[in-house]
C-alpha cells in the first residue's frame, strides 16, 4: 500500500487541506473507492478506513491481486469534517456538486478537478453516498442512468436492491454522473446514516465492496462466505410515496428495510404543543420501505417514506 | 393585492408561505413579474421592489396593466441570513421546475414556476453574493439571446452578459419559464447583504422603461443613465481567479476601463506582512465584477472583465 497526497492547496489561517489516497496494487487502474465529500459523512469515511485496513491486511497476506491498481480515497473534504460542517465551510458549495470540476476555477472546482483527475480512468467506481433528502434507505446500490451504466456489473455487489435514477439538470455535476460519462462503471452505496458510526451497517458495507472485489478478482478470499442477493432492479421513478398531511413532531413506527402492508402505519406525527396525535402516516401499498425520513421534525405535504409495492 | 401562492405549515406553530403583491390599472392585459429572494443574502432586491411599487402607487394613472411583485421567493433564507433553503442541501436556483410530489422547497419552486407562468414579462432579481460585487447588470443564456437581448437593453444598467448554456443551469427560474415560453430576464447588481441605493434607483428606472416599452407604463421616464449598455458575446469575458490563499486587498471599483497587467488588488498575509501575489489584469477591459470579501482561497474569483469595452 502506497499513502499519497492526491491534492493539496494552502488555506489562509488553517493547516494543508490535503486529500489522501491509499494506492494498492500497480498495472491497470482498476477500482477507485471515494467516502467523504461532505463534513458530516462520517459513516462513508469510516467504511474507506475499515476497507484500508483490511486490504492492508489482505497485501500481506498476498490476497491481492497483483496486477490491478486500487484507489481508496477516505476523505475528499477533511476541513469541513473538522469543522462540523456539511459543505465547504467558505461558500458553502457542495464539492459532489462540482464535477467534473476545472483547475483554473473556483476553490471547490479545483478540488474537485483534483480528485477526478486522480480517479477519472478507473474503470471501476465506488461512491460511499448520502442524499440530499435527509434520510434512512435501504442498504442499494445506486445508480444514474446517463446511457452508460451497467446494471449487470451492479449486481456483483450482491446487494438486496439496485437503484436507478434518471438524472435531473442538477444531477450532471454528480461525481458519479461525470465518472460514468468518462466510462468508468460508477455506484453510490447507500448504507443507513451519515454522522454516526453504525457497525453492523458499516461492517456491511465493508462485506459488500469486498465480495464485489472477490466477484471483479481483485480479491482472492474463496473460503470466505458472504450472503448474497439476486439483486432486484427498482427504477426510482417506481416507488411509492407515503405523504403527511400534517406538520409536527415525527415519531417513526416502521424503517427503511421493513416490509408493510397497505394500512400499516408507518409514523404518527405528533402535535408539538399538546401531545396528541395528529395525523397517522399510512402506508398505500404492500411492500419494502427503501428509503424513510429521520428527522425529528417535519414539514407539511411532505413524502416521509418512499415503498417499493410489491 | 396580496396574494399567497404558497402556504403550508412548519412543525412548531408557524406557517410557511410565498406572497406577491398584485396592481392592476387601466385596461392592458399585459403582464410584468418582478421576483427576487431567491438568495437569501441577497437583498438589492427588496429595495427595489419597494421603491418600484411605491412609484407605481404614486403614478397610478400610467400604469396600463399588471404588475406582481415577490419579493421574497425564499422567506426563510432571507429571515434568517441563510444564502440557501433552511434545512435543504440544495440551492433554490437550481431546483425549478420543482416538483408537486417532492420535498416542501421543490414543491414551492413547482408553484412559483406554475404561477409565473403565462407573464408577458418575468424579470428576476438577484444581487451576486457577499463575495463579489457586480455592476448592474443583465445576464441572458446564449440560447435565448434573440429574444430577450432587446428587452434588456431597456433595463438601463450597464452591462448585458450572453452566457454558454450549461445543462446545470436548466435548473434555474429564468430556464424553467423561457424553455416554456415566458420571458424571463436575470438582473445582477450590487453585493449581498447589502443596498445599493443608486443602483437601486436606476434599476426601478430600468423597469419603468421596459414597461414603458411594452405599453404598460404611459411616461418614458427620465434620466436614464444606460441606454447604450456594453454587450458581451461570445467568448470576451476574462476571469481572474485566486492564485494563493490569503486577504484579498483592492482599492480598485468595478465598472472602470483596466489596463492589461494592471494590478487590480494584491493578496496579502497578515502574519507575515508580505504580499504574497500582486492581482493584475489579464486583458484589457471594462471591469464588471470586483471581489468584496477579502477571505480568499486559492481559486476564489477576484474579478471579471469584459474584453471588448
Amino acid at each position: 500500500m502506497k499513502r499519497e497526497i492526491l491534492f493539496s492547496m494552502e488555506s489562509p489561517y488553517r493547516d494543508t487541506f490535503r486529500i489522501r489516497g491509499y494506492r494498492f496494487g500497480e498495472g491497470e487502474q482498476t477500482l477507485a473507492i471515494v467516502g467523504a465529500m461532505r463534513g458530516d459523512e462520517i459513516q462513508q469515511q469510516y467504511i474507506c478506513s475499515q476497507l484500508v485496513r483490511e486490504l492492508s491486511d489482505l497485501e500481506n497476506q498476498g490476497k491481492l491481486a497483483l496486477d490491478h491498481q486500487i484507489l481508496i480515497i477516505p476523505s475528499a473534504n477533511p476541513f469541513s469534517m473538522n469543522i462540523g460542517k456539511r459543505f465547504w465551510a467558505m461558500d458553502n458549495t457542495d464539492i459532489n456538486r462540482m464535477f467534473p470540476g476545472y483547475n483554473l476555477g473556483e476553490t471547490t472546482q479545483r478540488i474537485a478537478a483534483g480528485l477526478f483527475e486522480a480517479i477519472k480512468d478507473f474503470k471501476y467506481g465506488i461512491q460511499l453516498a448520502s442524499f440530499y433528502v435527509p434520510g434512512n434507505f435501504i442498504p442499494h446500490i445506486r445508480i444514474q442512468k446517463t446511457g452508460y451504466e451497467d446494471i449487470e456489473t451492479a449486481k456483483l455487489f450482491g446487494m438486496p436492491y439496485v437503484s436507478l435514477r434518471k438524472p435531473k439538470p442538477f444531477d450532471t455535476t454528480l461525481l458519479n454522473y461525470n465518472w460514468q460519462i468518462w466510462e468508468c462503471k460508477a455506484y453510490s452505496l447507500y448504507s443507513g446514516q451519515n454522522d454516526e458510526i453504525s457497525s453492523p451497517e458499516a461492517a456491511s458495507a465493508i462485506k459488500t465492496v469486498l465480495h464485489f472485489m472477490q466477484r471483479l478478482g481483485l480479491v482472492n478470499q474463496p473460503k470466505r462466505p458472504i450472503a448474497d442477493y439476486n439483486s432486484i432492479v427498482v427504477d426510482e421513478e417506481e416507488l411509492v410515496s407515503a405523504v403527511t398531511p400534517t406538520a409536527g413532531i415525527f415519531k417513526r413506527v416502521r424503517n427503511a428495510g421493513d416490509i408493510v402492508q397497505k394500512g400499516d402505519v408507518l409514523a404518527r406525527i405528533i402535535d408539538p404543543y399538546e401531545g396528541h396525535v395528529k395525523s397517522e402516516i399510512i402506508s398505500p401499498v404492500d411492500g419494502v420501505i427503501f428509503f424513510s425520513h429521520n428527522k425529528a421534525l417535519c414539514l407539511q405535504n411532505t413524502p416521509l417514506f418512499k415503498i417499493y409495492a410489491e | 393585492m396580496i396574494k399567497t401562492i404558497v402556504s403550508t405549515s412548519l412543525p412548531i406553530d408557524e406557517r410557511f408561505t410565498v406572497k406577491k403583491n398584485v396592481t392592476s390599472h387601466g385596461t392592458g392585459k399585459k403582464r410584468i413579474c418582478i421576483v427576487s429572494g431567491t438568495h437569501g443574502d441577497e437583498l438589492e432586491g427588496q429595495f427595489i421592489c419597494f421603491e418600484l411599487q411605491r412609484q407605481i402607487q404614486e403614478n397610478l394613472q400610467l400604469l396600463d396593466g399588471t404588475v406582481e411583485v415577490y419579493p421574497a421567493l425564499n422567506p426563510l433564507g432571507i429571515d434568517s441570513i441563510t444564502r440557501g433553503i433552511p434545512n435543504f442541501d440544495l440551492d433554490m436556483n437550481r431546483i425549478f421546475p420543482g416538483n408537486p410530489e417532492g420535498s416542501m422547497a421543490e414543491q414551492t419552486a413547482y408553484a412559483i414556476v406554475e404561477d409565473l407562468k403565462g407573464a408577458d414579462m418575468v424579470i428576476d432579481i438577484h444581487s451576486s453574493n457577499i463575495f463579489l460585487r457586480e455592476v448592474p447588470q443583465v445576464r441572458i443564456n446564449v440560447s435565448t439571446a434573440d429574444t430577450l437581448v432587446p428587452f434588456a437593453r431597456h433595463l438601463n444598467l450597464e452591462f448585458i452578459w450572453v452566457h454558454e448554456a450549461a445543462t446545470v443551469l436548466e435548473s434555474t427560474l429564468a430556464h424553467s419559464l423561457n424553455s416554456v415560453g415566458t420571458p424571463c430576464l436575470v438582473i445582477e447588481l450590487g453585493v449581498g447583504m447589502r443596498i445599493n441605493h443608486y443602483y437601486g434607483y436606476n434599476t426601478v428606472k430600468g423597469l419603468l422603461n421596459l414597461m414603458y416599452e411594452m405599453g404598460m407604463w404611459k411616461e418614458k421616464p427620465e434620466g436614464l443613465v444606460n441606454e447604450h449598455p456594453i454587450l458581451s458575446q461570445g467568448d470576451e469575458v476574462a476571469f481572474v481567479n485566486a492564485s494563493h490563499s490569503g486577504i484579498f486587498s483592492t482599492e480598485t471599483h468595478n465598472s472602470s476601463i483596466v489596463e492589461e497587467g494592471q494590478e487590480i488588488g494584491q493578496i496579502i498575509s497578515p502574519l507575515t506582512g508580505e504580499v504574497i501575489e500582486h492581482v493584475l489584469a489579464p486583458a484589457r477591459g471594462f471591469l464588471f465584477t470586483i471581489r468584496a470579501y477579502p477571505v480568499c482561497y486559492e481559486g476564489s474569483l477576484l474579478a471579471r472583465i469584459q474584453k471588448k469595452p
